[in-house]
């Protein structure tokens, strides 16, 4: 019962590229689960692959126990929402959805009823006769979950079905699937380039890259405890600090210290050039001297204008403000310090216009607890070149990222992308 | 408006030389034809004074309703035929990579390139009682010996086919590359066979194309006049044949010019019945938009 979508070892190579590299994953019946990566990472492929498009070349896809690896697409029991759409052009809108109940040759009466209820679900029944292209965008999305939802499939595949819309009506969309997934309780597999998407509706997330899976979780374990750097950065905004592991802490170095003398050992002293030592909580048991880099996102750090009070396992470093977003509900500030921006979000809980909200050019201080950063693998080149963000978020993400190309880092064994190069 | 106006203008003068051309060139011959129907024959092979209805009376021939199912027939199994081989072709080609789809699309057309009529020729040899196709089909005992290849109707069928192929074949494939081939997947994934999936969703996806491989062949066939006339016997004549005969060998232009309305009466219809159900379909769509 639990493992009621199971990929078993799945590979897909075209010619040189591997699509799929070895990838076994379970989904769990009635989860709405996502496969999240940028484009070219095979998650479309291995969608494709269950939903009988394309043949692994190793491996095999199991549902409901049963195996379905060889079974042609007409004969599994998934549905796919295309990205496109893909609506029958010379089929209205009745006829788009009774389509595959009309090729399994269900009763006319049947037909009817189904089709009926599928139409008050997507609330068309007025526009039953239109055909595609009399209908909108959002429209057209809706369609398509009905004609995939009327053949009640064990899994619903979902490949990127709300990239062609607009945001405004992605956001109204993305409530209707989360609606639609309770009330029919069915699988649903979803494919997608947007982090925001996934996070949002998923019960549980694969990123991926190239061809593999890079980590399995659920939304807030992904984003809260990312195991990688390309993970961190992927999913949502960070900062990354280049450093070095140092000598454990010593009891007197310790800020304000006899209560941290019991945990100093799950903490690591951290080098990072042009701060002071900062402290990171260690679970990963990285040894003293090794290379990492220290990531934090940016609501995680505290901003003032005063140096906070020191407090045992605290990090505080001092900058100036170099750029500020008011967002309304929050302040964007990005914050010099040596040769790092690091991007901060400050979140108005307060009413904003009794406070003098910092500014431009000002000195700061920021702040972290050490619990709120964690040391990872280099975040290569190659990273940065696959996680190809939307215009709109570029710019927050790659300014803090820019400082990872330093030529300091030119000397290190690099990830297999930069070695090439 | 005043931008407007002017670059319908500019359209106007370049739309002018064809016009011009459809003008001289058929609009003209085929009102002459309806013309001529109605003026008596002299004997010298001339157009007499006056106007009569006599060569109305004489295309009641006997021999003529024959003629015209033979036409008829021959026209719909051609075009049949050549739909039915250039529909998977058309799908092949929209599928392939482009290089050899620039090869095959090269081959369709390479037919071109040699005379209609030397071609023609070629198919009586290859056709001929005593040409190698003949006794290789005696040799193998798929024939009697007896049995005649060429003149008579299923050698001008073949070589209709033949000839009319290509354009089929052409408004076919431009219709399948424009086809969306996701369709095809959808309907897969919706629980339908290949076969039933290219039924319902890839033939009505191509129907422009299919339209109009339809007039492009079955227009040209029915008023087919070489191929009859040097494939076929004296029992597989056709209307065209009837009509070459009676200009050259009778010299009886008004009735040669009656047999010719009728013929272009009987293209008409199609071409109407087409276009109208088009511009019901989809008023916006024009008729030979996606032909070659």
């Amino acid at each position: 019962m639990s493992e009621f979508l199971e990929f078993e070892d799945v590979s897909k190579h075209y010619g040189a590229v591997k699509a799929v590299d070895h990838v076994s994953l379970t989904v769990k019946q009635g989860e709405f689960f996502s496969l999240l990566g940028p484009s070219g990472c095979g998650k479309t492929t291995l969608l494709r692959i269950l939903a009988g498009f394309e043949q692994p070349d190793t491996g095999r896809v199991l549902l409901g126990g049963e195996d379905v690896t060889d079974l042609p697409p007409y004969e599994r029991k998934v549905n796919t929402i295309f990205q496109s759409y893909a609506l029958f052009p010379h089929l209205s809108v009745w006829d788009n959805i009774a389509f595959g109940l009309k090729v399994a040759k269900r009763p006319k009466k049947e037909i009817k009823a189904e089709v009926a209820k599928m139409l008050a679900l997507i609330q068309m029944e007025d526009q039953a006769w239109k055909k595609p292209d009399q209908i909108s965008g959002g429209q057209k999305q809706r369609v398509a979950i009905a004609r995939a939802l009327v053949n009640k499939p064990r899994v619903l595949l979902l490949d990127e079905p709300l990239a062609a819309l607009d945001l405004k009506l992605r956001q109204r969309m993305l409530i209707e699937l989360d609606l639609i997934h309770d009330e029919v309780g069915i699988t649903f597999l979803y494919v997608t380039h947007d982090q925001g998407e996934a996070m949002s509706l998923s019960d549980r997330i694969a990123v991926m890259k190239l061809g593999k899976i890079e980590q399995l979780g659920t939304p807030a374990e992904i984003y809260e405890a990312p195991r990688s750097s390309f993970v961190a950065a992927f999913i949502g905004d960070t900062n990354f600090f280049d450093g070095i592991v140092a000598e454990p802490l010593e009891k007197n170095s310790v800020l304000d210290g006899f209560l941290s003398v019991a945990v100093d050992k799950d903490y690591s002293r951290l080098k990072i050039e042009d701060f002071p030592d900062l402290e990171c909580f260690n679970d990963k048991q990285i040894k003293e001297g090794e290379h990492i880099f220290l990531s934090i996102r940016p609501e995680k750090l505290r901003i003032s204008r005063e140096r906070p009070e020191p407090l045992p396992h605290l990090n505080v470093i001092e900058g100036h403000v170099e750029d500020v977003i008011y967002l309304g509900s929050q302040t964007k500030y990005w914050v010099r310090t040596g040769d790092y921006r690091i991007s901060v979000i400050r979140q108005h809980s307060r009413y904003l216009l009794d406070e003098k909200p910092i500014r431009w050019r000002e000195k700061v201080w920021l702040s972290w607890h050490a619990d709120d950063g964690f040391m990872l693998e280099k975040y290569s080149e190659q990273d940065e070149n696959l996680i190809q963000l939307p215009p709109e978020e570029v710019g927050e993400t790659t300014e803090s990222n820019q400082i990872l190309a330093r030529p300091a880092d030119a000397g290190e064994p690099a990830a297999a992308g930069d070695a090439a190069r | 408006m005043k931008a407007g106006s002017r670059l319908k203008f500019s359209e106007w003068l370049v739309t002018l030389p064809s016009f011009v051309w459809l003008l001289v060139l058929f609009l003209v011959p085929t009102v002459l034809v309806f013309a001529i129907m109605f003026k008596p024959a002299t004997p010298y092979g001339g157009i007499g004074e006056g106007w009569t209805l006599a060569t109305l009376r004489t295309l009641g021939n006997p021999n003529y309703p024959a003629i015209v199912w033979r036409t008829l027939w021959l026209s719909v199994a051609a075009t049949g035929l050549c739909i039915l081989l250039a529909t998977p072709m058309g799908y092949y080609m929209a599928r392939v990579s482009p290089s050899r789809r620039r090869l095959v699309l090269l081959l369709v057309i390479l037919p071109f390139w040699t005379s209609f009529l030397v071609r023609i020729f070629a198919w009586k040899v290859l056709l001929h009682p005593e040409g190698a196709l003949k006794h290789a089909l005696v040799f193998l005992g798929l024939i009697a010996p007896e049995t005649s290849l060429l003149y008579n109707a299923y050698a001008v069928l073949l070589v209709m086919v033949y000839t009319e192929l290509p354009f089929a074949i052409l408004p076919i494939y431009a219709a399948s590359e424009k086809f969306d081939f996701r369709l095809i997947e959808a309907a897969k994934d919706l629980g339908a066979s290949s076969f039933l999936a290219f039924r319902k969703i890839f033939l009505p996806g191509i129907r422009v194309g299919l339209l109009t491989a339809f007039l492009m062949v079955f227009i040209p066939s029915l008023g087919s006049y070489v191929i009859p006339d040097i494939v076929g016997g004296p029992t597989s004549e056709m209307i065209g044949n009837k009509i070459a005969q009676r200009t050259f060998v009778d010299r009886n232009l008004p009735h040669a010019a009656g047999l010719s309305a009728l013929l272009t009466i009987a293209v008409l219809i199609p071409m109407v019945a087409i276009t109208v159900l088009r511009r019901k379909e989809n008023p916006k769509d024009t008729l030979i938009e996606e032909g070659v």
